[in-house]
């Protein structure tokens, strides 16, 4: 084993672990559907509430932007299956001795794995953002939102709009290594998905009904949905606990201990 | 699989075999420790949701100074804990109105003329009412015009039948009439004050020998929101209603010689400057503002915005650590090949997937009992002891809450259990059960997506049992935010969990043929 290692030197082994899991994930069948279904069911979400929405002649105070691409916060479940089925299946099967036995630098393979994982997940959801804004720019203009209400069609040229788009792309893609460290840490396909999707969905609730302001603020600056979807507003930024990037920040950071969680374990325990 | 005869199994009896196979499954599930533990952490994380909903509930000073509504009875100046008056079914009611009263001892009854109602509000209401006392909460029925919905006689907060249509005005005025019997009191209404139509007849309990009768105006606050709102910001502001009554007659025996005005239920912000009556000549001019209703809780409401629900909300949290546990119930079998071991032992592969399901289904109601008793329990003491203002829910309704949230709980559980059977596979299973209960409810949940979308979810998605939890039901009377976000579902509570049940029965049967027809 530590033969290969030796033959082969670092990034061209590198290249080899990348080009391994890439073979893996492609060949398996569900692994399309899956990003079908990510797709398909952000995009239907989005166009369902921008179907939904309304601003009367009074004028509201919804956020365009954001109600477009609030399939996001459906969407996101079937990231999170990807994110945890890229290792856990292998678990699943026993597959993760072979791929071990073959690859015997883990801390490769993970990373392997996460850039394959991010990859598709930035390609399939840069698609399913770009179609939600589309069905926004589309729909939402019969409903009341219009220029004469102050609010322009969406536009990826408006800054931003773009950014509300573009950070949604980096948010279900975060949220895909978010998973794929879970479930690294805890190897099992059901238990990783329910932590994750529990982490995800727990703070938007509880914050809803938090009465305490100050509570309020502080659940939603923590919590990676709620701080990580800051990046979709694009009124009232000043009422926002934190900056757009920030929030984002902070779904990274919970991305990166995961990831660091995960690589621990699968350095120091036995697979 | 097919190597044991099916007769060795059925000359044991079908009884002894089915309760030998629910001890299997039983032991099966008790003996993975892993399974047990997703149990607890399904109460722990329900519970400590709710405890935490409660700890940051803003104690009831700080909301009432800021929505300057008349609202709960405050114990003096000090911040204390709110109550609020009961009605005869045991709800907690908004009962303040001006009332222009003489008592009427035995029975009796009263007529009256009324020509004018002004008032900004839809249910603004003018007329007459037979009262047990003017204690608030008192059994009532009264015959009323009303600012946009017609005559309507309306009884102990919660009954309202309609009568006559359109609104009222000097060249088309109302005549309403109440005739007390006992316990029984009947309403009639008439646009001519000679051809009367009965509308309807209601019997109160306990009501005294003695009662309040006479003319009743109030109004109540009125609310500025919008669902599509990000933020859940409300503006209710209180109202002012005035009646023009004529025509007085009564029958019966009254023994004050006087009219006397209350303003009922104004010990708090509600006695508005302006509340009052005058009487010129048989015409009487009242000005009332409240209301006489049941009190209407959740977010954007102008009752305690905290109800029992929202202790609940955790439930879904719960809900995913049981249906995971639920899913591996089913696809631990067949990751192992126990399945084969199984189906051998016991070749009727529909009672196997029955015992199964009676085992998942049981722990999981048990769990989501638990689950739901100690987050109703220990929040509203952690509310009460915090000051805050929480709706104070019957009795019967708080059980049909945390029996129902146990009841979703189990009925989830065994729904994800045939899913499992189904696709066999963890991630297929968990992927289904979080797109039709959980995403469902998670978006409907915190306000900002449109209700018009969420109602329609919480129609047909097995998320629609989640109405259980629905702490009041919804008034037509009553205006109110009656939106998923403030705690209020599109189905009745159990017509809800038959949509669960439906989806469960149907995921079942599904399971049972795939389970027969397929290899293992």
């Amino acid at each position: 084993m530590s033969t290969t290692a030796v033959r082969l030197g670092r990034a061209r082994y590198g290249r080899e672990t990348l080009h391994a899991e890439w073979t893996k994930l492609r060949t398996v069948a569900s692994t399309g559907w899956l990003l079908l279904g990510a797709a398909a069911l952000t995009i239907a979400v989005s166009a369902a509430v921008d179907a939904a929405a309304a601003c009367p002649a009074g004028g509201c105070q919804a956020d365009p932007a954001k109600l477009s691409l609030t399939g996001v916060q459906a969407g996101q479940a079937i990231v999170v299956i990807i994110g945890v089925l890229a290792v856990s299946s292998e678990y699943g099967t026993g597959m993760i001795r072979s791929t071990l036995t073959a690859m015997p630098r883990r801390l490769t393979v993970l990373a392997a794995k996460a850039t394959i994982i991010a990859g598709l997940v930035l390609a399939v959801s840069s698609a399913a953002a770009a179609a939600s804004v589309l069905a926004g720019r589309l729909i939402l203009p019969g409903h009341g939102f219009t220029a004469a209400h102050g609010y322009p069609p969406l536009s990826l040229s408006h800054g931003p709009d773009l950014r509300a788009a573009c950070g949604s792309v980096l948010y279900l893609a975060l949220i895909a290594l978010l998973s794929l460290g879970v479930a690294t840490a805890v190897r099992e396909t059901a238990v990783a998905t329910g932590l994750v999707l529990g982490l995800l969905y727990v703070f938007p609730v509880v914050t809803s009904v938090v009465g305490n302001q100050h509570w309020q603020r502080h659940l939603e600056q923590v919590g990676p949905m709620t701080a990580g979807l800051y990046i979709q507003v694009t009124v009232k930024l000043r009422s926002l606990p934190l900056t757009p990037w920030q929030g984002l920040g902070v779904l990274a950071l919970w991305a990166a201990g995961a990831l660091i969680t995960g690589a621990l374990i699968l350095r120091f325990r036995d697979a | 699989m097919t190597a044991v005869t099916p007769q060795r199994s059925a000359a044991r009896g079908a009884r002894d075999g089915f309760g030998q196979l629910l001890h299997a499954e039983w032991t099966k599930f008790r003996t993975v420790h892993g399974w047990v533990i997703g149990m607890i952490v399904a109460i722990l994380v329900t519970g400590g949701l709710g405890v935490l909903i409660a700890k940051s509930a803003v104690p009831s000073c700080s909301v009432h100074s800021s929505s300057g509504q008349p609202g709960p009875v405050q114990h003096g100046a000090a911040c204390g804990q709110p109550s609020y008056p009961l009605g005869p079914g045991g709800e907690p009611v908004r009962d303040a109105f001006y009332f222009v009263r003489q008592p009427l001892a035995g029975n009796g009854g009263i007529a009256v003329r009324v020509t004018s109602l002004t008032g900004p509000a839809a249910w603004s209401k003018g007329g007459i009412i037979i009262s047990g006392g003017t204690r608030q909460g008192s059994a009532y029925a009264a015959m009323m015009v009303t600012g946009r919905h017609g005559v309507r006689m309306q009884w102990n907060y919660t009954g309202d039948t309609p009568g006559l249509a359109g609104l009222v005005s000097a060249a088309r005025p109302r005549w309403l009439r109440l005739t007390r019997d006992g316990g029984t009191i009947t309403g009639y209404d008439s646009a001519d004050g000679t051809h009367w139509t009965r509308v309807g007849t209601v019997a109160l309990a306990g009501l005294p020998a003695t009662v309040q009768a006479g003319l009743f105006v109030t109004s109540p606050a009125q609310a500025a929101y919008s669902s599509t709102l990000g933020s859940g910001s409300v503006n209710n502001s209180p109202t002012q209603a005035t009646a023009v009554f004529d025509h007085i007659s009564q029958a019966g025996r009254w023994p004050a010689s006087a009219w006397a005005g209350d303003d009922v239920g104004a010990g708090g912000p509600a006695g508005a400057p302006g509340s009052g009556y005058h009487q010129v000549a048989g015409r009487f001019t009242v000005t009332g503002s409240g209301d006489i209703a049941p009190l209407i809780g959740g977010a954007l409401n102008d009752g305690p915005a905290i109800t029992v629900r929202d202790y609940l909300l955790g439930t879904f949290a719960g809900l995913i650590a049981v249906a995971v546990v639920a899913a591996m119930f089913m696809t631990a079998e067949y990751r192992r090949g126990l399945i084969r071991t199984t189906l051998t032992a016991s070749p009727h592969r529909g009672r196997v997937l029955a015992a199964k399901a009676i085992v998942i289904g049981s722990a999981a109601f048990i769990t989501g009992l638990a689950a739901a008793a100690a987050a109703v329990l220990i929040a509203t003491d952690v509310a009460h002891g915090n000051g805050a203002a929480v709706f104070p829910e019957p009795w019967p309704t708080e059980l049909r809450i945390i029996a129902g949230t146990g009841a979703l709980i189990a009925v989830a559980a065994v729904f994800t259990l045939a899913v499992a059977t189904m696709v066999r596979r963890s991630a297929a299973a968990i992927l289904i059960v979080i797109v039709t209960i959980v995403i469902p409810f998670v978006l409907s949940a915190p306000p900002g997506i449109p209700a018009g979308l969420t109602e329609w979810l919480l129609r047909i998605t097995p998320a629609a049992a989640f109405a259980l939890q629905q702490p009041t039901p919804e008034y037509y009377q009553v205006k109110a935010s009656y939106i998923p976000s403030s705690g209020f579902f599109p189905l009745a509570p159990w017509t809800g969990f038959a949509v669960l049940c439906a989806w469960t029965a149907l995921a079942l049967a599904a399971a049972a043929y795939l389970l027969k027809r397929r290899d293992a």
